[in-house]
């Protein structure tokens, strides 16, 4: 029985949300085995994200890191292919971004620096991916190691680049100066006056995250390239027999992954921390496997997905805070669930709500 | 002349701890992958069983139950991995990185909420860690030029995990091309379906494959937090899982080369520690980070081809559907 024949409200809908109430239930048991109480936790988990301006400015901010990385496991997944090293990409990124507002910082404007680093961090992010992309293209190493290594690369890298080179003269701490006027995102709170987001770091890169939403459902579902990468992603014999070059579309798709990631870093970088330090990716490169797995790798989907998660990451804070028993760490805990019900047992429920909604959509085929 | 000696059997000697936890990983990723199960989840299953180790020995001061305790926490991740990629064939990458999350946050949360200490436990008392077993007549021949202080300190004086670990290589290769269980072990991963046309059941072999991978798992875990430390704390296998796998590839799924790529990014390992912030003869100070990044680097230079070819199982990473409806 294959996907195709469920109604579209059931697989992008229904199943999602099924795996979803699955993984929070465990969840629950978690905070029970804890000694507290689940309903508690979750209402002051949805209060801390939701319930003031602040909160919710904070769960937007994370929510920008998540929609890039989120995207940048899509893109990838359409072309079947696993890109595990968001985090490497969107680390090496943040040099990029960085590279172009240290230099242009105290110079001119932020738009003008912004075009700059915008460039900086693709660039930066899909050079980092470029790598993986062409052994697995050319030599058929599996891109799934090869970008967990990458991560790895990445790490030593960036810290031997932030201890030994970009450090601010004269200071130990493995970081660079702190960008002027010039090299900063203005926050959202600066620019509008709709809703006050307190001391929330919510900046201009969300409507860059919106966009590049907007710009990988064209390239994906209404362009050419779009075209091969879902081919090539359904079935790559086929793909290969209509005359698309896999090397080709390996490589572009990659390389989109990889600048999607590096984007990451403008959120975190140029809007929030305003220079590079090390360790600021944190994670959200992984989360975004999970988004992308929990939007059902559309740019919709994910930014939903990616709003839940920013809720979970402010939430959890705030439930830190509220319940001490319950560190953030439960946020990661609720994370590997969502994972494990959205991704890896993604079958454990399908068939029976196949069966629920076939029986009476195709009766025809059992007569006969 | 002597002193260098000395340093150089304190350098393999530091080699052989730190590639204890990398080889039985490896060996457990291994079992799982010549099986047909890919498990990016060893860092994971690593991490639960190092946690479990260091609370369980805290409690009961007994090492040997806390490694029960280890063994147990892997096990269980790893029937989840089973249940998710044999059961539902389910992608086992993404069943791998669940299980990483699934560790690295439940450790401290559960860490956090019964001890109080940052999410680490309590420092070990007496007993609760795995001590050094010294070897008949290492203090005899301990004053011996050369041999002796090869055999005192290098061999005599590790724990018995470490004896442990190294005598599960040439047990593994026996297992894996002397056995019939290794034989269809090793059939499993490469052409399931002619196992299955044979009578044997896939899902059951891979099942017992990704159990041994638990164990041995688990046991790699419980070095780190009550051999080589006195306790877990966060994130302590600091992506020694993800190093085992580069490992085992580099090893290109064999037993014995196992060993010898563990011994060599432990002996990498050993060297980033000893050579720290010190300049060596001729080259100059060497940044630590290359010693770090090097088991990655090489990796991925075999993976591209350049240094032979590292072909993984046929069947790796592929549920096997028994036929199709």
């Amino acid at each position: 029985m294959s996907a195709g024949q469920l109604p579209r409200w059931v697989d992008y809908g229904l199943i999602p949300l099924i795996n979803l109430i699955a993984a929070f239930l465990v969840s629950g048991l978690v905070v029970l085995l804890i000694g507290e109480n689940p309903i508690d936790a979750v209402r002051v988990l949805i209060w801390g994200a939701l319930g003031f301006g602040e909160g919710v400015g904070f769960t937007l901010f994370y929510a920008t890191n998540f929609i890039f990385t989120g995207l940048a496991v899509a893109v990838a997944f359409h072309a079947g292919l696993f890109n595990i090293g968001g985090e490497g990409q969107a680390y090496v990124g943040g040099l990029g971004v960085a590279l172009a507002c240290l230099a242009l910082d105290r110079i001119v404007p932020w738009w003008v620096t912004l075009p700059v680093a915008v460039a900086g961090a693709a660039v930066m992010g899909a050079a980092w991916a470029f790598i993986p992309a062409w052994l697995q293209a050319k030599r058929g190493s599996h891109i799934v190691i090869t970008t967990i290594m990458f991560n790895f690369i990445s790490y030593s890298l960036m810290v031997y680049l932030l201890v030994n080179v970009l450090a601010k003269p004269g200071s130990m701490q493995p970081e660079t100066r702190t960008f002027e006027e010039g090299g900063r995102l203005p926050f959202l709170n600066d620019i509008q006056s709709l809703v006050d987001f307190g001391t929330a770091p919510v900046n201009l890169a969300l409507v860059l995250a919106l966009i590049a939403s907007a710009l990988v459902w064209v390239i994906i579902w209404r362009t050419r390239l779009g075209y091969e990468i879902r081919s090539f992603g359904a079935n790559a014999t086929a793909a290969v027999y209509a005359g698309m070059s896999p090397a080709r579309i390996i490589i572009i798709t990659m390389l989109i992954s990889g600048g999607l990631s590096g984007m990451m870093a403008l959120n975190e970088i140029m809007g929030s921390q305003h220079r590079l330090l090390i360790e600021f990716v944190a994670g959200y490169g992984f989360v975004g496997i999970a988004v992308a797995l929990m939007g059902r790798a559309h740019p919709v989907g994910i930014i939903l997905a990616a709003i839940l998660f920013g809720m979970l990451y402010q939430g959890g804070a705030e439930l830190a805070f509220e319940m001490p028993a319950i560190s953030r760490d439960m946020i990661i805990v609720i994370q590997g669930l969502v994972i494990l019900f959205a991704g890896a047992l993604e079958n454990l429920f399908r068939p029976a709500i196949v069966r629920i909604f076939t029986p009476s959509r195709a009766p025809a085929v059992q007569a006969g | 002349m002597l002193d260098a000696y000395q340093t150089l059997i304190l350098l393999l000697d530091s080699t052989l701890r730190l590639s204890t936890p990398l080889l039985l990983a490896c060996l457990a990723g291994l079992y799982s992958e010549r099986s047909g199960v890919v498990d990016i989840g060893l860092e994971g299953k690593m991490l639960g069983a190092a946690f479990g180790a260091g609370a369980v020995a805290y409690l009961t001061s007994n090492a040997w139950l806390g490694l029960l305790a280890g063994i147990g926490v892997a096990v269980g991740l790893a029937l989840i991995h089973g249940f998710a990629s044999i059961t539902n064939r389910g992608n086992q990458i993404v069943s791998g990185v669940a299980i990483n999350f699934l560790a690295a946050g439940l450790t401290v949360l559960l860490g956090q909420a019964w001890f109080s200490q940052g999410g680490r436990t309590p420092t070990l008392p007496q007993g609760g860690r795995f001590g050094e077993v010294i070897l008949p007549g290492a203090e005899a021949v301990r004053d011996v030029p050369v041999l002796g202080p090869l055999y005192s300190e290098l061999i005599s004086g590790h724990n018995i995990l470490v004896y442990l670990a190294f005598a599960a290589v040439p047990l593994t290769w026996w297992i894996l091309f002397r056995t019939r269980f290794g034989l269809r072990l090793r059939a499993v991963g490469e052409n399931p379906a002619a196992v299955d046309t044979a009578g044997i059941s896939v899902v059951l072999l891979r099942y017992r494959a990704v159990v041994i991978c638990g164990i041995l798992t688990g046991v790699a875990g419980s070095y780190l937090s009550i051999a080589q430390s006195s306790g877990f704390i966060r994130d302590m296998t600091a992506g020694k899982g993800y190093i085992a796998l580069a490992a085992l590839i580099f090893a290109k799924w064999r037993p014995v080369n196992a060993m010898y790529a563990c011994l060599l990014f432990g002996f990498l390992d050993a060297m980033a520690i000893r050579l720290q912030g010190k300049s060596i003869p001729m080259i100059g100070e060497v940044p630590v980070q290359v010693f770090q990044t090097l088991p990655y680097i090489l990796t991925v230079i075999l993976l591209a081809g350049f240094i032979g070819k590292a072909i993984p199982p046929k069947a790796s990473g592929v549920p096997y559907l028994k036929e199709r409806s």
